[in-house]
């Protein structure tokens, strides 16, 4: 067990390096750095002054050599330290705060939804003995997996704050406000949760411990349930992992059309005026609870299915 | 010493007054909001909320440094300045300065100060705290960029009695004068021009405007509470004291559709930045449209002058006949945009009417080109001694306005012969470009002043030269325009020089530079300040 944390916790640093390292280098690709960017506000004036513009790129560190400025922000990034805005001076850390609340309000609302949604999906497809039914339900999920969350979210304010306005279209007010975006996110990952879960299901309810529990006369429902869902559950709760990637992904769309200020925001801001520290800061950060939650996924494994042993001696099933 | 004095009198006042409420309307509103002039002084109601959408957050609620018009929307109702702008004529009046002197060479000015007002920490305002005010600016840094502009070549400011402020330059500096009418030279408290420029960033400041700032969320919004007590207001505006609304809330929706439809839907009073794509469903639900013209430099294509092809004159003036502006105004902008018919937006004090020179002229573009030896090609765009007669432009993808803009150019300008590539650019490639002054030509070239002296900013090879004009007779105006207190003779200068630069084709002026408020039929009496800011001390909801 230990052998196997330690194995994973350094997984978990080579994707956190791999992150950083990644977002460095496609900020530093793109034309001009962060200070230029700023300083284009005279863009107006058709004037810079390129004395002042020098002095913000050396104070930044705009002015040294790549590699340098990589090192030297990774040695403090190491140290948790990942700088100031450079658009509001505001240190990254306070910045990513603040979002946060919003960011997990919203996802973790949704992730709920998804699987409340993707569950009954499936559990109801896979139940149902009307074979019309089963298609309708199961097709459901390709086509809410290829509609932009950008079109929903449009879409919902439309017609349930626009036309029918029960619901606020835009900002962070309570829960009221929370159900247009948490939908719109969770649309899209309860259908991945609805498909795998649903195909896990049908080959699950095909094995010959569930012919058993059928053989015993246990119930149509309670062989579906209490048998087959829960080893059917285990592909779809890998997919719960990594679909906390998609979510943080979406959120960039949802909390931009919903006007929320969350970690999504936060980098779409960041990212067109290329603020270098607070990308890389979101990015790592992102990247951290991504790893956490598969980390711990993967650790809750062994406790919904007995057959898995985490860290070796294998062959005990 | 030439001296300009103005006196601050009631019947001065009350003419300005009417003034400012038709103001709106002339500045081309499109619909709705009939009563949005129908009650000078006083008809209003007191209280409520108006709730703002604007698109963006620039991360700064300090007006001096703040930028970007959505964040100065909310900003501007915490600050005085000491003078004001009628929109209507261009004339400097009072507001926290009763009167002024300039000096002979517009390198001194003397502000006498009204008595009473104070900042909302109770502070009052007084001569120290204006030279405090101007003496922190040039520190700064980048954000102030405009502010810094304006004062260019501070020497310092004398506080000559605890009323009376001098402003010293070293040079003459007339634009100054319209500079203290922006919200970029507002007055904060002295508590607030302690602070570093990056905690009045993000904390604010303390004003002594007609509104407080009292709630910034990043992001989110900016909440401003009335000024009980306000009793210093501009000699524009129309309600004596206090506001009339409790309290402003400016919220950030970067979604246009999102704005548009909340307006609708009457989750917010008032949206800013309408695009031609949303007027039609604003209009059909009732909503009034506010245009205004923005004083400045409207949209334009600058040449960099010192480059082979359009170092030749007659080519740029070929390019300002060739160029369809009612046709890009009706294709691309929202209703009511004017083609350029100057260097300068119509509404620019100083403002000429050159629309013969600035016009579309195919036929006069061909003969042009012809006489000055460039012959069609093959492929229809002309050539002259192996010289193909092909430009790059460059343009940042900043307004949604700007790719089908010099797209449709391109087109235009294919049909007189002359080719445009376009390259797009990042905001912040702007500095490299300007250094290395790699293009032909540049789309935008916009710039927001209420003031002539944007053309010497733009244009005065003494300054940045972005676009490397030659030195020129236009140099010399654009230096005595600086130097000349007298307001006629200053616009007989200025006039010359938009002469100069539109004979010459520096640049082809292309529309003048709109903007669009979306306002419920429930609100009342929300004007645009000069500058295309909005004055909100006036404005009541039913």
């Amino acid at each position: 067990m230990r052998r196997y944390m330690v194995r994973r916790l350094a997984q978990a640093a080579g994707v956190l390096w791999a992150a950083y390292t990644v977002s460095f280098l496609v900020l530093d690709f793109l034309p001009g750095d962060p200070v230029s960017a700023m300083a284009a506000g005279g863009l107006q004036t058709g004037q810079v002054d390129q004395a002042q513009l020098a002095a913000l790129q050396h104070q930044y560190g705009f002015d040294q050599p790549v590699l340098l400025q990589y090192g030297e922000y990774l040695g403090r990034a190491v140290r948790g330290d990942f700088g100031d805005s450079v658009t509001t001076g505001r240190p990254v850390a306070a910045t990513i705060a603040a979002a946060l609340p919003q960011t997990f309000q919203l996802t973790g609302a949704a992730i709920l939804l998804a699987v409340l949604i993707g569950g009954g999906l499936a559990v109801v497809a896979t139940i149902t003995r009307l074979r019309w039914l089963r298609q309708v339900l199961l097709s459901l999920s390709p086509l809410a997996i290829s509609v932009p969350a950008f079109w929903v979210g449009l879409v919902l304010v439309q017609l349930l704050s626009f036309r029918a306005r029960i619901f606020p279209a835009f900002g962070d007010n309570g829960v009221r406000g929370l159900v247009l975006p948490a939908v719109t996110l969770a649309l899209p990952a309860g259908a991945l949760i609805a498909q795998v879960l649903g195909k896990s299901l049908l080959s699950t309810l095909n094995e010959a411990y569930v012919e058993t529990a059928r053989a015993k006369g246990a119930g149509r429902v309670r062989v579906h349930l209490r048998h087959a869902l829960p080893n059917a559950a285990l592909p779809a709760l890998t997919v719960v992992g990594l679909l906390v990637g998609q979510l943080l992904a979406n959120a960039v769309v949802v909390e931009t059309v919903f006007a929320r200020n969350g970690l999504g925001r936060v980098i779409a801001t960041a990212v067109t005026v290329q603020d270098l520290p607070v990308v890389q800061g979101v990015v790592v950060f992102g990247a951290l609870v991504f790893v956490l939650v598969n980390l711990f996924v993967d650790l809750v494994y062994p406790l919904l299915d007995r057959r898995i042993v985490v860290g070796g001696r294998r062959g005990l099933a | 010493m030439f001296v300009l004095a103005v006196r601050f009198n009631l019947a001065r006042w009350a003419l300005a007054a009417g003034v400012t409420a038709v103001t709106v309307l002339a500045g081309g509103c499109s619909s709705g909001n009939g009563d949005a002039a129908g009650s000078p002084g006083g008809a209003g109601r007191s209280g409520g909320t108006l709730t703002f959408a604007v698109g963006t957050d620039a991360g700064c609620v300090d007006p001096q440094q703040a930028g970007s018009s959505d964040t100065v929307y909310a900003l501007r109702q915490t600050v005085d300045s000491l003078t004001d702008q009628d929109p209507a004529t261009g004339k400097i009046v009072p507001w926290l300065a009763q009167s002024w002197e300039i000096g002979a060479d517009a390198s001194t000015f003397t502000f006498h100060l009204r008595p009473g007002a104070t900042f909302s920490d109770g502070t009052p305002v007084n001569a120290q705290v204006v030279k405090d005010n101007f003496d922190a600016i040039p520190k700064l840094g980048a954000l102030a960029i405009q502010a810094t502009g304006y004062l260019s070549g501070y020497v310092g400011t004398t506080v000559v009695d605890d009323l009376t402020a001098k402003v010293a330059f070293t040079g003459p500096n007339a634009q100054f004068l319209q500079a203290t009418t922006t919200s970029s030279l507002g007055l904060v408290a002295a508590s607030s021009v302690a602070k570093t420029p990056q905690q009045r960033c993000s904390d604010g400041v303390i004003g002594s405007g007609p509104f407080v700032l009292s709630g910034y969320r990043p992001n989110q919004s900016i909440t401003l509470v009335k000024r009980a007590g306000y009793a210093w207001g501009s000699s524009l505006w129309t309600k004596p004291g206090e506001a009339y609304l409790d309290s402003l809330v400016f919220k950030v929706v970067p979604e246009a559709g999102v704005r548009t439809g909340s307006l609708v839907s009457g989750q917010v009073d008032a949206i800013g930045r309408v695009g031609r794509a949303d007027e039609a469903a604003l209009r059909a639900a009732g909503v009034g449209l506010q245009a205004y013209t923005i004083p400045g430099v409207g949209y334009n294509l600058g040449f960099n002058n010192a480059r082979p092809i359009v170092h030749d004159a007659a080519v740029r003036q070929a390019i300002m006949v060739a160029v369809d502006r009612r046709q890009i105004v009706d294709t691309v902008f929202p209703s009511g945009t004017q083609p350029a018919t100057s260097v300068l937006a119509r509404t620019t004090p100083g403002y000429r009417d050159l629309a013969s020179a600035v016009t579309f002229d195919a036929a006069r573009a061909r003969s042009l080109l012809d006489s000055a030896g460039w012959a069609a090609g093959g492929d229809g765009i002309r050539e002259k001694s192996g010289t193909r007669l092909s430009l790059t432009v460059v343009w940042f993808a900043n307004a949604a306005t700007y790719q089908p803009a010099v797209e449709l150019i391109q087109q235009q300008l294919k049909a007189a012969g002359v080719e445009l590539v376009l390259k797009e650019l990042q905001v912040a490639q702007f500095p490299q470009l300007l250094k290395s002054g790699d293009f032909d030509a540049m789309w935008g070239g916009n710039y927001s002043r209420a003031d002539p002296d944007s053309l010497r900013t733009l244009y005065s090879t003494r300054l940045g030269n972005a676009y490397r004009l030659p030195v020129t007779r236009l140099d010399t105006l654009l230096a005595q325009q600086e130097a000349e207190p007298d307001a006629a003779r200053r616009q007989d200068l200025v006039g010359e020089a938009q002469e100069l630069i539109v004979r010459d084709a520096y640049v082809i002026p292309v529309v003048d530079q709109q903007t669009e408020l979306g306002v419920s039929p429930r609100v009342h009496d929300l004007t645009f300040a000069v500058s295309g800011d909005i004055q909100l001390h006036d404005a009541w909801k039913r």
